[in-house]
């Protein structure tokens, strides 16, 4: 059964000067008891979709039922069956961690909800800290009361907005198992990550966003399968031509599928990478290629990515985020630290 | 009901924030307390000068101090709201089903609460150093000070979240307030002012809370100036919970 549908879902931000589509008509479904991942780089419109599927953000245009009623039409009774931790948490830095939990299970209107707090505090291991304020928490004290608070009143589907950015390794374990364990106990996780191998190993099923559109959906497995080939990648020198050469030589080969050029690297996508590495490797010999450096791998998400993409998921976004304004900022914290230091 | 139920709820969570550390609440009124210690001995003089409010200097500077707390005590309060926003506080609680009006109204009231404990020991100040009012007209200006609480704090809330960034919203007041502060007849009574003066004055909502109070400390409960102000500043109270229980719904 379906416990999050979208059809057509759409969602434009005007300013004065722009018109900005950052969701373009998303079709999406995502089925009771799943770990659903939703992949994409920064600005691909992340965000603003987990925000029209949690009530947050009207959308534009289109649908979208989540746990069984319309997002626009009755948001009221989808928040009741919602739970929600964002990127930031929310958590009430003014408030012990248990007078927090109190005020979350009270506003759901929760019976019981001192023995709710006492319970969660307990599964989530806070219960040394739990009427110590909310700012004295170290990072892994505060997601795991994040987390509590958008569990307190035992949602079928819970929402978990890039839920490992920043967390230390062992924070990071925690959360995969109460991951999975909320799973097992029948809750539907959606959880947006940029961490490919995350989704890899967590993710029953994956929906990635690129441009605000989705570019592919399905399991981890089928989704690495339709890439379908190792990847060879070679590093070669900047210098001279041998970059085309390679190029030029390799491409056509019949065993490979596919070639990405860039700067000093070169990417093939071959059906056997064990057997086909050495007939290159003697190919460009004979063609006095030299070769810097040899990577055979099997296909990762990051290459489903790159395939659907033309880019990388880890790649840095657009170029703007490295233009002169950030540079200025970077001088001007580097002449306030000299104004300190005198 | 629900959102009597939820504004309760958020009124304690705000109310214990503040507890944790009232010494805010205490700065809040050492300005007004300045102005009592400071200013109105000077008035002294002027209450002899043709066309001054009737009654003595402090029954005049009392409840004009009394509004200046009203307009200052609650604006900046929207600054605690934009950290909140910015820790995710606020997106936490409107995924939660509660009330959109109650979001606003429990830290409102809280800000309420502060003004009236800030308003009670101004006039306590003002009554060891001399004042004599009539007590229901006092009461009654605490009626009036809840309505400017409400509207002020309301405000700024609305501010937060339409603007979103401390800075600019520092610099709105500023701009705002000081006008407004003059153009009340706080510092000194509009009578005085030239005739343009008392034009522009007549627009300004803040000038008819200042008279409908001095009217209240003077014992001229029946004035129309009481009524007036009463009017307005509930008026312009309900349309700033409107706005900013609306901004609450629809921010992004």
């Amino acid at each position: 059964m379906a416990i999050i549908e979208t059809a057509q879902l759409r969602k434009i931000f005007k300013t004065r000067y722009s018109v900005v589509e950052a969701v373009r008509g998303v079709d999406m479904r995502v089925d009771e008891g799943e770990i659903f991942g939703f992949l994409g780089p920064n600005g691909a419109g992340k965000t603003t979709m987990l925000r029209m599927l949690t009530t947050l953000l009207p959308p534009s245009s289109g649908q979208a039922r989540v746990a069984g009623c319309d997002v626009q039409r009755e948001p009221a009774r989808v928040r009741e069956r919602i739970g929600y931790v964002s990127q930031s948490g929310g958590v009430d830095n003014n408030a012990t961690g248990r007078e927090n939990l109190l005020l979350q299970a009270r506003l759901y209107r929760i019976d019981k909800p001192a023995i709710r707090a006492a319970e969660l505090l307990a599964a989530l291991e806070l219960e040394a800290c739990a009427d110590r304020i909310a700012h004295t928490y170290s990072g892994g004290q505060r997601r795991r009361l994040d987390v509590a608070l958008g569990m307190v009143h035992r949602p079928r589907l819970l929402f978990l907005d890039e839920p490992t950015t920043g967390l230390d390794p062992q924070s990071r374990a925690w959360l995969w198992n109460e991951v999975r364990s909320l799973r097992a106990a029948g809750t539907t996780i959606f959880l947006t990550t940029h961490y490919l191998e995350e989704a890899d190993a967590l993710c029953d099923r994956l929906a990635i966003i690129d441009g605000g559109r989705i570019v592919a959906e399905g399991t981890p497995t089928a989704l690495k399968r339709s890439v379908a080939h190792d990847v060879i990648t070679f590093g070669l020198d900047v210098y001279n031509d041998t970059l085309q050469r390679a190029q030029d030589l390799l491409r056509g080969q019949p065993f490979v599928h596919e070639l990405h050029a860039s700067k000093d690297e070169l990417r093939l996508y071959v059906s056997q990478g064990n057997t086909t590495l050495p007939v290159i490797m003697q190919l460009c010999a004979n063609a006095g290629i030299s070769i810097n450096s040899i990577a055979l791998a099997h296909p990762t998400l990051d290459d489903v990515f790159l395939r659907l993409t033309g880019h990388s998921l880890r790649d840095e976004g657009p170029e703007e985020h490295k233009a002169a304004g950030y540079d200025w900022k970077a001088k001007a914290t580097g002449s306030k630290k000299k104004a300190g230091a005198r | 009901m629900k959102v009597l139920r939820d504004t309760y709820l958020l009124f304690l969570r705000s109310v214990k924030a503040t507890w944790r550390s009232p010494a805010w609440v205490m700065i809040g009124i050492f300005q007004p307390i300045c102005y009592m210690l400071l200013y109105a001995p000077l008035f002294n003089r002027l209450t002899r000068v043709p066309g001054f409010p009737p009654g003595n200097a402090f029954q005049v500077f009392t409840p004009g101090v009394l509004v200046m707390l009203g307009l200052f005590s609650a604006t900046f309060v929207g600054y605690d709201l934009i950290f909140e926003l910015r820790a995710g506080v606020i997106e936490r609680l409107r995924v939660t089903p509660v009330s959109r009006m109650a979001l606003l109204l429990g830290p409102v009231l809280r800000d309420v609460v502060n003004l009236l404990a800030q308003s009670l020991a101004l006039v306590l100040v003002a009554w060891l150093l001399g004042l004599r009012a009539s007590p229901v007209g006092v009461l009654l200006a605490f009626g009036l000070q809840f309505l400017m609480g409400l509207l002020m704090a309301s405000c700024s809330y609305g501010l937060a979240l339409a603007i979103k960034d401390v800075n600019a919203m520092a610099s709105i007041i500023q701009t705002f307030i000081l006008p407004v502060l003059l153009l009340s007849g706080i510092i000194l009574p509009m009578e005085l002012a030239p005739p343009v003066i008392h034009y522009i004055a007549d627009a300004n909502p803040f000038f008819y809370a200042v008279e409908a109070a001095r009217a209240l400390f003077h014992g001229a409960i029946g004035d129309a100036a009481v009524w007036h102000g009463f009017a307005i500043m509930a008026l312009m109270a309900l349309l700033a919970i409107f706005w900013a229980a609306r901004s609450f719904r629809h921010t992004t």
